[in-house]
Order: C-alpha cells, then sequence, then structure tokens
C-alpha cells in the first residue's frame, strides 16, 4: 500500500511521517514518534487508554487513522507537563492516589484535560459521566473522581 | 536530651510503616513515562501474529503456508510440525499438566494456537495470518462439565488416552483431570444423617476472565553470538518463568535473563506461562532476531486464563439454633482443555478448603473433580488466593441458606458460629490454622455504622409496599501468602520469597525482591518497611523487582503473597543489618552491644545523653571501620520461608434496590471493614480495597466467559465482557479493624484480594435478599439486569396495576 505523507502538530512539535492509509494514529504516535505513554487496551474504543486530544476533542487513537490527524493538533499525555512542572492534573492524580498500575493513566489524564474545559466545575456524578469512556481495572475510579474534583478546584482558583 | 516531639520528627522524616506515603512510581506513570512490555522496541525486532482455530474441537488435516511465506516481509510460519524437532511443541503447565504450544494435529478450544507468523510488523503478520490456510475436521464438541464424564462422551485428550495415573489422583475417565479431598467424609456424613437440621444449596461460580487493561505479551531476544536469552514478559512470576524456560529450552538459567518490566494489571491472568510467549521465544532462537508478541483484546480473552467455573454444592448440618454441627462440599471443576492453573502443586483445587470460613466447624468434608472441555484452559485465581473466591463463597452462600431456613438474621447466625477470639490459633476441620482473628467486633462495628436493625426495618416497610431491597451481609476469611515450602511449592520450589537489602556507604538504599509489582506500589511501602527497621528515610530507599539478573529468586506476586512473604523477607534483612550496625555502633561507642537501645533511626547507649550513632554514621563506618574480625559492608539477605499463611477477614455489607419492572439493580451502599493486621500504608490500602469491591462489583453484577453448544466463546470483547465503567460503579465506603497476624515480622497479613473475595457474596447476598421473603434462597451470577428480571418475573411480581 502506498504510504501518504502526513503532517501534523504533536504535543506542541509539528511533525511529518510516512504512514499508509490504514495506519492507526496509535501506532504512529507509539512506533513512528515514539511517544509510548498512549497505550493499546481494547481495539474496540471501550477502553480509552489510548485516549489523545485532537483538535480540542477527545478521541480514541485506536480507532482513528493517522491521515486523519493529517493537519491537526495532537495532545498526549507526554504534552502535559511544561518548564514549570507536572499539570495540576498530574499533581491531583499523584495527591489523591488516583492510579495504581499506571496503564489507563495517560488515557485517564487527556480525557480530564479536556473534559475540565468542557465542564470547569462538575459534580461527581458530571465526572462519572464524562469520563465514563475510560475504565480503570485497578482504581475502583473512587480515587480519580476525587482526583478531578481536586484538579478541577486548583484549576478554577487558577 | 530526645524530647517526644523531636522523636515524633525524626519519626516523620522517615515515612515508614503506618504513613501514607506518596507512591514513589507515580511520577513516571502520570507523565507517560512507564516502561511496558509494548513499549519495549529492540533493533530489528520482528512481530508474532497466531493463526487461531475457529472450531473448539477439531482434527487438522493440513496446513498450507505458502502464500503467507509469499507476501513480502513475511520471514516465517511454524506450526507444530516445525516445533516438534526441537520437542517444543508441547509445554508444561504449572499445573502438572502438559499444553500444546502450537496444535498437534487436534485443536481442543475455540481459538487455540495454531500456527504463529513472523514479520516485519504487526500489519504484514495480520495480512499474513489470513493467508495461512488450514483444513479442519470438526468433532464433537464438550461444552458441558456435567457431561464431561458421560461413558459417550467425546474423547478430548488423545494424548492422555491410557494415562490413569494422573498428577495428583487416578483418572477415572480420559476427560478426567484430577479427584482431591480434605476432612473427614464418615464422620461428616454420620453428623448429617443425625442432623437436627440441614440444607444443601447447587451453585454455579461462572467462568470469569481477570481482564487487566494490558494484556499479555514479550519480547524475546536470542543471541546467538553468546548464546543469551532476553525476554521482557507480561509475567507475575518472572523467576519461575526462567526456571520453565530453562527446563524447556536447554539454556542454562545463568544466560536467560527474565525481565517483567512495568505490568498493567495483572489479577492472577500473569501468572501462567502461555503458548504465546513460548513461540516468540522460539521464533527468535530461530531467526536470531528479537521477535515481539502482543496479544489483542480478544485473543486475551479468548485464550489467557480464566478464573473459576465451579459447580458447587454446600450442605450444612446444623441444630435448630442454627450452630453448625459439620460442613460437606461437593465441586465439579471446569478447567477447559489442558489443566493450565498455577496452584501450589500438592493443591489441585488451591487452597479451597479454607471454605469453613470464619466458623468454628466441628467436622468437614470436601471433594472436587477436575474435567476437561473444549473450552480454554485454565483456572487462575483472579484477584484472590488459589480457589478462595470459590470457597468464601460458597460457605457465605449456604450459612444464609441455613439462616433462612431457621429464621434467624443473617448476621445473627454469623455470631452464633464464629471462631470465638480465645479459640486463636484455631486448627479447622480442613485442615488449616487461622492464626488470628476478630471477627465479633468487626461485624458489631460494621452493624453499627449502617445502622443494620434501620435498614431491616426500612426494608421490612418496602417490602410492605412491594418493593425490592436486599441486604448482604458477608463475614469472611481469606488465607493468602503462600506459603509454608513444607505444604507449597509451584514445580517442587518452595513457595519462599527474598529481600536483598544494600546499604550504601552514604546511608542510602538499594534493595531488591524475588516478587514483582503490578499496581500495588511496592516501590512505594517495601521502602517504607525498610525506613522504619532502619531508621533510613524512604525516599533514600531504592526498590527495583523484576528482573531475574539483579533480582534474588523469588516465586512473584499472586495470592496476597508480596506483604505476607515478600514483606516478611524485607523485614528480616533489614533486622540483620540492624545486627551488624549495632556491632558496629557498640565498636564506635566504645560500648558493649548490650548497652545500645534503638532509637528511631541511631542507637544511644542506654542512660547516657548524647551518646550515639545514627544509622547514616554506623554506614560510613561499615565501610571503612568495622570491629576486629568483621567484614566490611552492610548488606543482607532473606529467603523467608513462611511458618504459616495468614488470614485477613473482614465484614461487608451491601444494600441494593432492584427495580422490579426492568430487574435493575441499584447498589445503594457498600461498606466494607477489613481487617489486613498491621498496616503500612493506609492510602495504598484503600485504593486497594476500592480496586478489589469494583473487580467484585464486576464478577457479580455481569461478567461472564460463556460459550455456546459448538463452544464459540461469547464474551470475548469488550463490547460483551462487563468492565464497570465510571458510571455503573457503587461508591465505596471502607472502614478497619487491626488485628496483628502473630507470626508474621510485622504482623501483616496481606489485603488486596480480600474485597474481591468478600465483595461478591456479598453482592450475591444482597440480591438474593431482596427476594428472601418469598422462598428464594440463591440466584446465580452475574446478577445483570435481565437475569434479575427472570426472577421476578417467574414470581410475577411485575405485574403493573
Amino acid at each position: 500500500m502506498a504510504k501518504q505523507h502526513i503532517s501534523f502538530k504533536l504535543n506542541g512539535q509539528q511533525v511529518d511521517v510516512l504512514a499508509e492509509p490504514r495506519e492507526l494514529l496509535v501506532h504512529t504516535i507509539r512506533e513512528q514518534l515514539g511517544q509510548t505513554g498512549t497505550h493499546i487496551g481494547c481495539d474496540t474504543s471501550h477502553c480509552g487508554v489510548c485516549t489523545v486530544d485532537l483538535n480540542g476533542d477527545s478521541v480514541k487513537a485506536c480507532t482513528i487513522l493517522a491521515v486523519q490527524a493529517n493537519g491537526g493538533d495532537v495532545l498526549t499525555v507526554e504534552g502535559m507537563a511544561d518548564a514549570a512542572g507536572l499539570h495540576v492534573i498530574q499533581q491531583a492524580f499523584i495527591d489523591e492516589h488516583g492510579l495504581q498500575c499506571g496503564f489507563c493513566t495517560p488515557g485517564m489524564l487527556i480525557r480530564a484535560y479536556r473534559f475540565l474545559q468542557e465542564n470547569p466545575d462538575p459534580t461527581d456524578d458530571e465526572i462519572r459521566a464524562g469520563m465514563s469512556g475510560n475504565l480503570c481495572r485497578c482504581t475502583g475510579y473512587q480515587n480519580i473522581i476525587k482526583a478531578v474534583k481536586s484538579a478541577a478546584q486548583k484549576l478554577q482558583q487558577a | 536530651m530526645a524530647t517526644p516531639a523531636d522523636e515524633m520528627n525524626r519519626q516523620d522524616a522517615l515515612e515508614g510503616v503506618g504513613c501514607s506515603r506518596k507512591r514513589k512510581e507515580d511520577p513516571r506513570f502520570v507523565q507517560g513515562k512507564g516502561n511496558y512490555v509494548d513499549d519495549i522496541k529492540m533493533s530489528g525486532m520482528l512481530f508474532a501474529d497466531m493463526v487461531r482455530s475457529p472450531f473448539a474441537h477439531a482434527r487438522i488435516k493440513s496446513i498450507n503456508k505458502e502464500k503467507a511465506l509469499a507476501l513480502p516481509g513475511v520471514h516465517a510460519v511454524l506450526t507444530a510440525d516445525d516445533l516438534k524437532p526441537l520437542n517444543l511443541h508441547w509445554m508444561p503447565t504449572l499445573a502438572g499438566d502438559v499444553q500444546a504450544v502450537l496444535a498437534d494435529e487436534k485443536v481442543h478450544f475455540q481459538y487455540q494456537e495454531v500456527a504463529v507468523v513472523i514479520a516485519d510488523d504487526r500489519y504484514i503478520a495480520a495480512d499474513a495470518i489470513d493467508l495461512v490456510e488450514v483444513e479442519y475436521e470438526p468433532l464433537p464438541v464438550l461444552v458441558d462439565a456435567h457431561k464431561a464424564m458421560d461413558p459417550d462422551a467425546p474423547i478430548l485428550r488423545e494424548d492422555l488416552v491410557g494415562k490413569m495415573d494422573g498428577k495428583h489422583s487416578k483418572r477415572v475417565h480420559n476427560n478426567h483431570i484430577f479427584h482431591w479431598e480434605a476432612g473427614d467424609k464418615d464422620p461428616t456424613d454420620r453428623v448429617f444423617d443425625e442432623a437436627e437440621v440441614t440444607v444443601e444449596q447447587q451453585m454455579y461460580y461462572h467462568r470469569v476472565h481477570p481482564s487487566p487493561l494490558e494484556t499479555c505479551g514479550c519480547v524475546a531476544s536470542f543471541d546467538k553470538v553468546n548464546g543469551h536469552l532476553t525476554v521482557y514478559i507480561t509475567s507475575q512470576a518472572p523467576h519461575v518463568v526462567r526456571t520453565v524456560v530453562s527446563l524447556l529450552s536447554g539454556i542454562p538459567e545463568s544466560k536467560i535473563r527474565i525481565v517483567s518490566p512495568d505490568i498493567g494489571g495483572g489479577f492472577g491472568n500473569k501468572v501462567g506461562i502461555y503458548p504465546g510467549y513460548v513461540n516468540a521465544i522460539v521464533a527468535s532462537i530461530v531467526l536470531g532476531r528479537p521477535v515481539k508478541w502482543v496479544e489483542d483484546r480478544m485473543e486475551h480473552l479468548s485464550t489467557t486464563a480464566f478464573a473459576r467455573d465451579y459447580h458447587m454444592t454446600g450442605e450444612l448440618a446444623a441444630d435448630k439454633d442454627g450452630r453448625i454441627k459439620a460442613l460437606r462440599v461437593k465441586v465439579l471443576a471446569d478447567h477447559g482443555a489442558f489443566d493450565a492453573c498455577a496452584d501450589p502443586s500438592k493443591f489441585p483445587a488451591g487452597l479451597f478448603h479454607i471454605c469453613t470460613g470464619s466458623y468454628d466447624v466441628p467436622v468437614a468434608h470436601v471433594q472436587v473433580d477436575g474435567v476437561y472441555t473444549n473450552k480454554a484452559p485454565g483456572g487462575v485465581a483472579y484477584r484472590c488466593s488459589f480457589r478462595v473466591t470459590e470457597a468464601v463463597y460458597v460457605i457465605e452462600r449456604t450459612l444464609d441458606v441455613l439462616a433462612q431456613k431457621l429464621g434467624i438474621d443473617k448476621a445473627e447466625i454469623r455470631r452464633r458460629n464464629f471462631v470465638k477470639p480465645e479459640q486463636f490459633p484455631y486448627d479447622t476441620a480442613l485442615g488449616w490454622q487461622l492464626d488470628s482473628g476478630d471477627y465479633h467486633t468487626a461485624l458489631d462495628k460494621v452493624l453499627k455504622a449502617v445502622d443494620y436493625d434501620g435498614l431491616r426495618k426500612e426494608q421490612a416497610e418496602k417490602r410492605a409496599q412491594g418493593e425490592l431491597m436486599g441486604i448482604g451481609l458477608v463475614t469472611f476469611t481469606e488465607i493468602v501468602g503462600a506459603g509454608p515450602s513444607r505444604t507449597c511449592d509451584i514445580l517442587g520450589i518452595g513457595m519462599f520469597d527474598s529481600a536483598e537489602i544494600r546499604v550504601h556507604p552514604t546511608g542510602s538504599v538499594m534493595a531488591r525482591m524475588g516478587t514483582i509489582t503490578q499496581g500495588q506500589g511496592h516501590q512505594t511501602t517495601y521502602a517504607q518497611i525498610i525506613a522504619t527497621e532502619l531508621g533510613i528515610p524512604s525516599e533514600q530507599i531504592q526498590i527495583e523487582e523484576g528482573d531475574t539478573d539483579t533480582a534474588p529468586y523469588g516465586l512473584g506476586t499472586y495470592g496476597s503473597r508480596s506483604t505476607p512473604v515478600g514483606g516478611a523477607a524485607t523485614a528480616v534483612a533489614a533486622r540483620k543489618i540492624r545486627a551488624k550496625a549495632q556491632k558496629i555502633a557498640a565498636h564506635l561507642l566504645e560500648v558493649s552491644e548490650d548497652d545500645l537501645e534503638w532509637d528511631v533511626d541511631r542507637f544511644k547507649v542506654k542512660g547516657v545523653p548524647g551518646q550515639e550513632k545514627t544509622m547514616k554514621e554506623v554506614a560510613w563506618a561499615a565501610y571503612n571501620n568495622v570491629p576486629e574480625g568483621m567484614e566490611p559492608g552492610l548488606e543482607a539477605v532473606d529467603y523467608y520461608d513462611p511458618p504459616n499463611f495468614t488470614y485477613p477477614f473482614g465484614t461487608y455489607l451491601c444494600v441494593v434496590d432492584i427495580d422490579k419492572y426492568t430487574g435493575q439493580t441499584h447498589v445503594r451502599r457498600f461498606y466494607a471493614l477489613d481487617d489486613c493486621g498491621t498496616r503500612i500504608n493506609p492510602m495504598i490500602i484503600d485504593g486497594q480495597i476500592h480496586g478489589g469491591l469494583n473487580e467484585g462489583y464486576a464478577v457479580a453484577m455481569g461478567q461472564e466467559l460463556p460459550y455456546d453448544e459448538e463452544g464459540n466463546a461469547l464474551g470475548n470483547t469488550f463490547m460483551d465482557y462487563f468492565i464497570p465503567t465510571f458510571v455503573e460503579t457503587p461508591k465505596w465506603e471502607t472502614d478497619y479493624t487491626v488485628t496483628p497476624s502473630p507470626h508474621h515480622p510485622l504482623g501483616a497479613k496481606g489485603v488486596a484480594e480480600s474485597p474481591h473475595v468478600g465483595s461478591i457474596p456479598c453482592f450475591t447476598a444482597a440480591v438474593v435478599d431482596a427476594f428472601s421473603h418469598l422462598g428464594i434462597t440463591h440466584m446465580d451470577m452475574p446478577h445483570n439486569a435481565y437475569r434479575v428480571w427472570k426472577q421476578i418475573h417467574q414470581l410475577g411480581l411485575d405485574k403493573r396495576g
């Protein structure tokens, strides 16, 4: 299959890759661009460990083609922290014990990042609904809810 | 002189045992810097993908690889015939059986591995498996375990025909794996014959799958020049993997390096050794290049180890007051096509005979028969210690049935039968010695916290109005921390575990253990143990596990054994270091060892203020100024063989409301009190409990791996297999009591599996309790809306108007 030239922004940097039209975005990010924070869990869009932010939307990178990201702006977990340190949401996950094995964590963080822009002051139930596309087997979710809520408060104060 | 405040500050600075220390693992995980198997990329790495059987039982007539081999980028297609000359087409399981690495003339379950394709990338490999042409001759399929030993049942394992001496017992049928018993049959039967009251309840503990979010996989790399094999693998037991790979391949263990890097959840699924691993290793040896194999979710749910699938009958004999006189349990265990459990080798039904629970049961008998079916192989411990989940389920359910029959409240019947605090250590009728417990206190605390009487009153009112509300109550005892090597081994290796601690001259520490964390936070909690024992701040203690080149031999992390066994080894190794440090401190202070006392982080001369040496100072001296005759350095190793298991316990209570028109169940409240003995990190304990409760909720309320009559797996994607989302998951309330284990160096017992083990019967109890006034004593899991609605409909409760 002829490869296509694809160009997009990944965590603020312009990247250029050659990919087959059938190549999934998650493979491009992980294998061609070496950013392995975004994981693969279920191949059917259910688990959300592959969640990235594409043009301001949370998308599951295992069910979108790399060519669909052409010209777009992609944020992954690797792009959350900056020179000043961890993003407020990352710190909140640590403080509230919102992770255990860490496999779902990058997708959770990237989803929380977008969700808190969609709803800056959510209730517990709104967090449950807004984050429900991301599965976790370890935490029973309770501390993730606490982390998202605490991050929301800190982001509001900032 | 040190003030109490100073002592407290020094204590706090250590972040030792009892501190809710933030996790050391987290900064890299939240930045996407974890290092999981699929993140590993090696130069020249190829990808493996499996050709799998569409049939559950069939003879392989032919395999044609030509078209696949002709595809550019394909390096090899291997079948059983290719592995035969190497004698690698079958491999031993951890349960004493053998399993086909690639199907040898026959397939025994759907999705069984038939051929492996090795290609330049995963896309080409996926294309190529479709080009491998396999011709099958379908055979009669056996999926119903109850029919496995019928005279006319299809013969599944032709490799076992005529071999009637099984690993664990005589086999009475070719589809029979083992018969196993514990307890005293005749005395038990006699009590049943003469008892005032008896109850019997059949229950099916359905087949489920641990399904961590990271599937199984490995990267195998064989270096043809020096004969070294390196395998990065999703394993909860890397040292055992190294031994098995060595036995299989003939490569000495000293030339095999197995690394469990970060693991994206295990829950028992990653204990076994799977054909995919062996195929990747063989391919790497054959091709001389690194080979990666990573399952997709469907392969994971269809082929790597499932859990449960126990058909159980529980019977209790009692007096009219509900006091238990005897317990009898019979089990038919469906192990699938190969016996690929991972139990201690003397126990083909694991530790199932802990099924006397928290109760004073005078006499008991249990028997288990394992059978083969055309289903995926396994029978692993899904977030539990070897069949303990099944054991707790059968006793808790049967006790509820007894309570209902006698009209005794479900809390009261437990109180009447508990082993009393003064009876510990308590020898159970089935051969265990419960080391400690205080069941009455735990129960009373929960009943008070939830206002149990108030809930029962509310339930009575709801019932009067025709509404369905249930209260589930479970008072479980687990058995974890396998185990004493006199009773527990895997492949002949005793189930000890190990720790190796090295204190550097400046007082920082490197410690390595034979266990391997999969989210439990070992890098955090082991450091806390060492901090308290050695008076060195946790922050200066580095923990490493999972690399067989550097870590001491251990049996790994499953069955809640890390804290009971690995944690004990860590404490004992640290105490060996402190004993040596005390000698060095005495030498430095020019006093006798006996004149010293330990104070948080230093040795002090008794009664002489200011005469003291900190552990940091002693560490420096260990490398330049030790007493004459002592070897320099400050390190220790401990291989800890536990004298007994530990027995965590708890009381769980669940309140459900059920919609009588839809069968929808709403968990209104779930209150979990756990006693895991000494609490090392309360934050992590709570997190483990939340997670275990959620996995219990999943099993009880929706997860199942059903098969149709032809052996087609029906629950093998996340579209079909229930993983609770944020939305379904109930809110968890946690509580605790502390009854330290008397034989564990820290008094700790292990905790992460209790919530799974304890919550599952609690959810069932709550759902059943909603119908108990209508004569229902049991409902099989999973309690999804459809199944609950069927019960409602059968009782005619959903009639409107």
